[in-house]
């Protein structure tokens, strides 16, 4: 193998443990305001994870800047897009989770 | 060869993680737990077009993961501000 297959099945593995976490937070945490956490954060590292993997694996073409245009627009809709729905949550009147409840 | 394969079994593991996903979907109790578990699908949907795109050798399926995410995006925000009464979501 050489260095770039190495560096990407890497990237795919990373990519795929964090999009893993993202499933287990969306099924097993308590409330909608920790989902929308875990769908900003491990979604948005897991998906940009594999998406320079991508990038790597084809190589440098055109098609590579709409790799880059989807990995940049990624990594800023995704975190908006989850403000929104915790924001509509809040407005809807949602109680955050506690432990003693 | 090798990162053909793995590009094709990284796509296969989304894919089951998305199943998974849907369950939050399809039971989640309130309105916003399904936007946020459809938004992460969608998300799922445009990595798994970009991986078919460099597995299978087939460019245009970038242009369709773009649209992708940028429709993922609107219908997300769209939905939030929908469902309130008075806008103001973002």
């Amino acid at each position: 193998m050489t260095p770039l297959e190495v560096a990407i099945v890497a990237l795919l593995v990373g990519g795929v443990f964090f999009t893993f976490v993202t499933a287990v937070g969306v099924i097993r945490l308590p409330d909608v305001y920790a989902r929308a956490h875990t769908a900003s954060q491990t979604d948005t590292l897991g998906a940009g994870l594999l998406l320079v993997g991508v990038a790597l694996a084809i190589g440098l073409e055109t098609t590579t800047i709409k790799t880059a245009l989807l990995l940049a627009f990624v990594f800023i809709t995704n975190p908006t897009a989850a403000h929104a729905i915790a924001r509509a949550a809040d407005e809807e009147g949602i109680e955050p989770w506690r432990e003693d409840q | 060869m090798i990162v053909e394969d793995a590009l094709l079994l990284a796509a296969a593991a989304l894919v089951v993680l998305a199943v998974v996903v849907l369950y939050r979907a399809v039971r989640g109790p309130t309105m916003q737990d399904r936007v946020v578990a459809v938004n992460v699908l969608g998300t799922k949907t445009v990595v798994i077009l970009a991986l078919l795109s460099a597995a299978l050798d087939v460019p245009y399926f970038l242009d369709i993961a773009l649209v992708y995410a940028l429709l993922n995006f609107v219908m997300a925000v769209a939905i939030s501000k929908f469902t309130v009464d008075r806008g103001g979501v973002m």
